[in-house]
């Protein structure tokens, strides 16, 4: 199932969070090698998972992390704005309507439709949350996969090359996108939202009752 | 109204614009309060005074399930979403309707500069579907002038000031250029060789980076700033001028 926390919660969910970051250690310090920082625990922490940024992740059956990602909105500190104005310009937009998202991590031999999944829970934030852009950054062998799930980024800007290379993209919401993305994920639209619901709504609720004027 | 808000000069005159928004959008309330890491508040809005004073008086910061909800988040909240379900929050909701506060809810928490954190609310009396529709409908744009808002009270209070915003970048400059020289969205995309989805990213960041409440105000500042300069600053502006090799003029505007 798809969850939507914020990293001031993971304390409730120990196995999951656990599980992430040694994924993200997996994939970012030893796949593909990037310079990131890994500790004694083996998890892969940067100075953002430090903001209270909202983690969309794919909570396997056993409590264990399928993939995730992560979401910072762009009228705060953010990657792309602190590590690449000077590359990537044009990718430093800052606006409420927008969020950036990095971190895209996939558990090792994770299924198809979990990247799938995943999208479909960003493209939840948009639609729930008003927003019209995400802005992320992510490494060549990505861009194949955010293809075959039928989310390809506007790339804005990039550096490195071949597999070195980073870019910066930016994805706008359409809801036309919704029914094909949720279908490559395999998760019906009521699916989806009762996950959302569990993640964002109050465990339990007692509005008061009030007269409505007619 | 928003040019109301671009005019303010004090912060007590947002209370006037808040209760114009209030008028604007039909709705019972609209409130803003913010708090900062040194406990100063400051608020405005439309609640009943005494409501505000009760609030005050009683410290119901400390049980307010929206304060408690939006706390820690970046989201915005309908209050149905919230945790109404302890005995304190009820007793509080039932008091809060009492002095005339909405039944229905949607607050915007802002994170500022120095652990600074506003509410911008919307309260109303009405049914779940009418309330629905109405979140809906206007959810985007309250997002965007609950920032504005929270930028102009930074902006106008003693001793604060907004973040300083990042730089306009070169697609922003240019997109900002070819709006004040009075082509249309389309006629701009076509000329940057991007979609309007994404010209409407550049739009969007560069109105909230120049602090403007909407894109003529974005434009006007830019100018003002001497950010762009109409005539020529775009990279590829068509016109011409000596050593400049012509481009091809813009065709087929499209609506």
């Amino acid at each position: 199932m798809l969850r939507y926390l914020y990293a001031a919660d993971l304390c409730r969910h120990p196995r999951l969070a656990d599980t992430m970051f040694r994924d993200r250690a997996q994939q970012f310090a030893v796949r593909q090698g990037w310079d990131v920082t890994v500790d004694a625990k083996g998890w892969e922490q940067d100075a953002y998972d430090l903001m209270n940024p909202l983690y969309v992740i794919w909570d396997r059956p056993d409590g264990t992390h399928g993939g995730s990602m992560r979401f910072l909105p762009t009228t705060g500190p953010t990657m792309i704005a602190d590590h690449f104005a000077d590359l990537a310009p044009d990718a430093v937009l800052q606006s409420p309507a927008i969020w950036e998202s990095t971190r895209f991590c996939l558990a090792p031999g994770a299924e198809g439709r979990i990247a799938a999944a995943l999208m479909a829970g960003g493209g939840e934030l948009m639609r729930q949350f008003g927003l019209t852009h995400f802005v992320g950054v992510f490494d060549a062998r990505m861009v194949r996969i955010y293809r075959l799930i039928g989310a390809a980024p506007v790339v804005l800007g990039s550096m490195g090359e071949g597999r070195d290379r980073i870019s910066a993209g930016l994805w706008a919401y359409d809801p036309d996108d919704r029914a094909a993305v949720l279908a490559r994920a395999g998760i019906t639209p009521a699916q989806s939202e009762a996950w959302f619901a569990q993640s964002f709504d109050a465990p339990a609720m007692h509005p008061v009752m009030v007269p409505v004027p007619a | 109204m928003l040019s109301q808000l671009e005019t303010a000069t004090a912060l007590e005159h947002l209370q006037a614009v808040i209760v114009a928004l209030r008028d604007f959008y039909a709705v019972d309330h609209i409130v803003y309060h913010w708090v900062s890491a040194d406990g100063e508040q400051y608020g405005c809005g439309t609640y009943a005074p005494a409501w505000v004073q009760h609030y005050v008086d009683r410290e119901y910061l400390r049980i307010d399930p929206v304060v408690i909800g939006c706390f820690q988040r970046f989201h915005p909240v309908d209050w149905k979403r919230l945790d109404w379900s302890s005995k304190a929050a009820r007793a509080f909701q039932r008091e809060a309707v009492s002095f005339g506060v909405g039944n229905q809810g949607y607050s915007i928490p802002i994170r500022g500069p120095a652990g600074q954190f506003a509410l911008f609310t919307v309260s109303h009396n009405c049914a779940d579907a009418e309330w629905a529709a109405f979140a809906e409908a206007n959810q985007r744009d309250l997002i965007l002038i609950a920032h504005y808002f929270n930028h102009k009270a930074l902006t106008l209070a003693a001793n604060r000031q907004p973040e300083p915003a990042k730089p306009l970048s070169p697609r922003e400059i240019d997109a900002l250029t070819y709006l004040a020289m009075g082509y249309g969205r389309g006629q701009v995309a076509d000329m940057l060789d991007i979609s309007e989805h994404t010209l409407r990213a550049y739009i969007e960041s560069a109105r909230f980076k120049l602090g403007a409440a909407n894109t003529t105000h974005a434009v006007a500042r830019a100018l003002t700033e001497g950010l762009i300069v109409v005539g020529g600053a775009a990279r590829a502006a068509p016109g011409d001028w000596p050593g400049r090799v012509p481009i091809a003029p813009v065709t087929a505007a499209r609506g």
